[in-house]
Parts: structure tokens; sequence; C-alpha cells
């Protein structure tokens, strides 16, 4: 018996309530941040919209971020780019447990490393025509599994080909600021 | 006002498989089309366009390729020519130059109003196509009006284009073969790349389509696959019929100088932007298509094929560059003209009859729709995978009959006295 973990059977139940309701899939994910001192700051997320109504988390996660003491800064957290990345490599991995608890292969271990290059010469506004962002990002995968080569690399393409984040880091977003 | 048991909307291959059918069970019927005898065909298509399947691959009710090139690839004026012998050979009952502008519940049956008079009939088979429109992504109204814009449904030839760049928007077949074509005539292309299905047109010294069809893959029926949304929206083969059986993947369009970035994900102040999943769609597209060859390998041996064809063998993976283009800016790139490979749509327009469901599709079981007595015929994956193929039509059809005959023969819920008595 495969057991990943994942309750595959809640999850297609669960497309195929949203399919009948299409409604009830619009959900708005949000996240509170408060400026602490330098570019120190405090985040936290609790609630978010879904399924029709508010919704909470068991607890409320907080996420301190600041930049390393080489930018002169104190390093209380992890950076925002950081984030962005323990973002992307958690969304494919938690896509790769899904996966292959649906695809019926027993997973062992599963280990991702990512990089993302950028030249700062972006942020510090010494040459325009360097991106803020990464130049790049690269996902590693060691994985352990009763699978054949072929199929791991399917589990990873297909971990992608569903990623919400694998998405909104390789496809334009709006973004909307607003000052109150 | 004019009746009939049965009311057939479209004199294609699929309307007149339907035709053929119904006369065999002698169930009067009447085809209405629009123009011709394979309109779209004669119309909706570009000019060097051969059909992707092989001539034997063309079977329908009591009809087949009688040509000594089994192995070639119909010309459009070839397959219009067999679409209309068809036509003749059968009888087939075709109102043509007769357009449908209104569906209604008659109660029972449907009244079909045409500019050419209004019809009544006990069951109705829509075979108006799958291709209608074209579908554009809404970004398409960014461009900048500077640069020509047009659909894979208004393309003809190259010479339709102006000299210099084109990008050539999706990697269907439509997109892979206009690409090669407008590449060929010497304005470059860029083509944007979302997910496609990538195949060899030979492999092991036989045609993909006789794998696919021996192997029983084009049999798999509609109730058998684990998402039969999802595999009726899947994107067709990457394929060309041509004289030389020409491949017409990536690696082979990348050979002659075409150039590739992602999935075209929006336009700004004149600049394209493309996906960053280029890689893994070329991935999945490659994982996809051994996953094929391994079923085909399978059946081979197992069927005895194995001896008489050479062993089994891969092909090189999609060539990706490192970092492939996000940001293309048109002018600097000089790029004249895109052409929109994006994908068809039906048009139900005139159907009044409340049987749609997400996105306007008709809601249905295999072809047979939850309005009683009414059908669909010659959409991608209806009831088999090769239901898109022309000759899926021969299954379905002979399915649907069947079903359509015993619903007019049912004693209660319908009309067939009626019917008769309309005569």
């Amino acid at each position: 018996m495969v057991n990943n973990g994942v309750n595959v059977a809640a999850l297609l139940e669960a497309r195929e309530a949203l399919t009948e309701a299409p409604e009830a899939a619009q959900f708005k994910w949000r996240a509170s941040c408060e400026w602490k001192n330098g570019t120190h700051s405090h985040s936290t997320v609790d609630s978010f919209y879904g399924l029709g109504e508010e919704q909470r988390h068991r607890t409320v996660y907080s996420f301190d971020a600041d930049h390393p003491e080489v930018f002169a800064s104190e390093d209380n957290g992890a950076t925002p780019v950081e984030l962005v990345l323990v973002g992307l490599a958690s969304c494919l991995t938690a896509g790769v447990a899904a996966v292959a608890q649906h695809r019926d292969i027993q997973l062992k271990s599963v280990k991702a490393t990512i990089e993302g290059g950028m030249d700062v010469q972006g942020i510090l506004g010494i040459d325009s025509d360097v991106r803020n962002g990464f130049d790049g990002i690269k996902v590693t995968y060691d994985i352990d599994a009763d699978a054949t080569p072929e199929e791991i690399r399917a589990l990873v393409a297909q971990s992608q080909k569903r990623s919400a984040v694998y998405d909104i880091v390789t496809n334009p977003t709006n973004v909307t600021v607003e000052v109150n | 006002m004019g009746s009939a048991a049965a009311i057939i909307i479209g004199a294609g291959h699929a309307g007149l498989a339907v035709s053929r059918c119904l006369s065999d069970r002698s169930i009067d019927h009447l085809i209405l089309e629009r123009g011709e005898v394979a309109n779209s065909w004669k119309t909706e298509r570009w000019d060097s366009l051969r059909l992707l399947t092989p001539n034997w691959q063309s079977r329908l009710p009591g009809f087949g390729y009688q040509g000594n090139d089994p192995d070639g690839f119909r010309t459009m004026a070839e397959t219009i020519s067999f679409i209309e012998d068809y036509a003749n050979l059968i009888s087939a009952p075709v109102q043509t130059h007769t357009t449908v502008q209104d569906v209604s519940f008659a109660d029972p049956g449907y009244k079909v109003k045409t500019d050419q008079g209004t019809w009544l009939c006990q069951t109705l088979v829509i075979a108006s196509g799958a291709c209608n429109k074209a579908s554009v992504p809404s970004f398409a109204k960014y461009l900048p009006p500077s640069v020509q814009s047009l659909s894979s449904m208004q393309y003809r030839n190259p010479e339709q284009l102006e000299q210099g760049g084109v990008l050539v928007v999706g990697a269907s077949a439509t997109g892979t073969q206009i690409a090669h074509e407008v590449h060929q005539s010497g304005r470059p292309v860029v083509m944007a790349v979302g997910e496609h299905v990538r195949v060899p047109r030979v492999y092991r010294d036989r045609d993909i389509k006789w794998w696919m069809d021996a192997a029983g893959v084009l049999d798999e029926r509609y109730d058998e696959v684990d998402n039969i949304v999802r595999a009726r929206s899947v994107p067709s083969l990457q394929l060309i019929g041509s004289r030389e059986r020409m491949t017409l993947d990536l690696n082979a369009l990348r050979k002659i100088g075409v150039r590739f970035a992602g999935r075209l994900a929006g336009i700004n102040g004149g600049k394209v932007q493309f996906s960053g999943a280029f890689k893994n769609i070329c991935a999945l597209a490659d994982l996809k298509m051994g996953r094929l060859l391994d079923l085909i390998d399978e059946w081979a041996l197992a069927s005895g094929t194995n001896d008489e064809v050479p062993p089994p063998y891969r092909f090189a993976p999609t060539e990706v560059e490192d970092s492939p283009t996000l940001i293309m800016d048109l002018s600097e790139k000089n790029i004249r003209t895109v052409i929109w490979a994006t994908g068809y749509l039906p048009d139900y327009s005139w159907l009044n009859v409340p049987v749609f469901g997400r996105k306007g599709r008709i809601r249905h079981d295999g072809g047979v729709v939850e309005a009683k007595g009414m059908y669909l015929m010659g959409l991608p994956f209806l009831r088999k995978r090769k239901s898109s193929l022309i000759d899926g039509a021969h299954d379905d059809a002979t399915d649907l009959c069947d079903h359509l005959s015993a619903y007019l023969d049912e004693p209660s819920g319908n009309s067939s006295s009626e019917g008769v008595l309309c005569k």
C-alpha cells in the first residue's frame, strides 16, 4: 500500500466538487507584513478565503525577513528572495508527493536544492539593463522512490505543470500596490 | 414546414457517415449544409495542407481508399473529392446552401430554423465541426497595430504575409506546419511553444498512425480514460503529411533555423512576454512520446510484429537553450506578423436548447446529449481517441445511430407516430 501521507481520494473529491461549484474554487491568499527596523520585517499568515467562506490556519505562522550582514543589515531572517525560493521548492515538493501518491509510487526520500542567480547591480541601480530579479532559477532533485528513473522524471515534470508558485515565477502577474 | 425523423447539421465526413448509418436503418433524414459538401475543407484550410493520416486510414461506413498510394497523404483537393464521392455514393440527402439560424425544443423533437425555411425533427445530429472559429487569447488585442495579426483560419500561404519575421503562437500540428512553410519562404520564424504532443512520423519503418491504430491506442474509449475533459483538450499531434514522410517536431524545425520561446504569456508596449516553463513543457512532451513508444514496443512484442520491423530505438530529447527568451521586442526583432495557431472552437451560437455546461461546451455522454434525441458527432475524443479523425466517424456514427434508432423505437417519450403524420 503506497503511503506518502497525501489524501488523494480527498483531493480527487475536491476536484469533482469544485468542477460543479466553480465559485467555491475562488481562493484569496493573504499575508501581513510589519516593518521592524532597518531591513528587518515581520510577516504573519493567518486567514485566507476559500470554499465560499473565511478560513483560518491551525495557528498563526510568522516569518522574519532581513538582509544579511554583507548588505550592512542585521540578518534577522531570510532574505525575501530566499523566501521566494522556499516557496517554489516547497510547492514543487508537495506536488511531487501528491502526484506520486496518485500514481501509486512510494517515496522514500525527496530532497531539493534550489539556487537563483542574481546580479545585484540591478537592485543597487548601478546598471539599468540588469533586472532586479533572478536571472534564472535552478532546482535539483534527489529522489529515492519505488519507480524507474523515467517515472521519477515524469513526477517532477508533472509537479511543475501543476505548481502554483512555479506558474507565479514563470509567468507575468499583474501586481497592484496601493497606499491607504 | 418540412419534417424528418432526423436532421443532421453539416455535410462533412461526420454528417455523411451518420447519414449512411441512418439510411442503413431506414430512418428518414435530411442533412442541412451551410455551404457545399466538405465545406470547411473547401473554404477554411491553408493551401498546402495535406491530411495528417495516411490514405488507407480514412475508412467511412461502406467506403474507403481505392487508389494505389495507401501510405500517401491526401491534398485538400483529394480530400474534398473523397468526401464528395462518398456523398454521391451514399446518395446523401443534402440540402446545400442552407444555414441553420436557430434550433429550439419543439416538444417533441426540435424545430430547426434556417435561411431556407424551417424543419421539424424528432432527432438532431450536430455534425457542424469542432473547428468553426479560431480560439485566440484575449491579449492579442494589445499587439501594436503595425504588426499584422491573423489566425490559422485566415492563413492561406506565406505570400499573404509581409516580408520580415513572423511569430507563430502555438506548436500543435497547425502551428508546426505553418511555421515550417513560412520559415522556408524566407520569413524567419519564432515560435511560442506551449503544451504540445511530440511524435515521429515514422517509427520502426511504420507510420505512427499505423502503430497507434494497430496497437489499439486510437480505439481507447472515452469512458476508459482517466480524465476525459483533459483528453478532449489535448493539442493535436505534431504531424505533417508530406511525400518525404518528414517528422516535424521542434528539433526538425530548429534544424532549419526556426527559433523558440515558451508559451506566449502577455503583450506589453510592443514587447511580448514568454513563459519561463519552456524546458519543462519540452520535457513533458519527450516523456509522453517515450511512453507512447514504450507502449508500441510492448504491443509489437506481444503481437509478433516485432520480428517484421527494425528493433526499437529512441529519439534525441528536444533541444532547449540554457536560457530561453523571456521578453522580445517585436520591432527590434523585425516581427511583422503574428499567426495565432492557438486552437479552434465549435460555434453553437444557433443552438437555443439548454444543453451547455462550462465554457460553452455541450454536455454529453459520448455524443449522446442530455436533451433527448440530440447527438454530437466529429469532436475530439467524442467516443474514442480516433473520433477527431475521419477514420473515427465509422464507429461513432454506428454507435450513435444505434442509440438514435432505439430512441425512435421507444414506445413513449417521443413521437415517432407524429413524425410519420407530419410527412
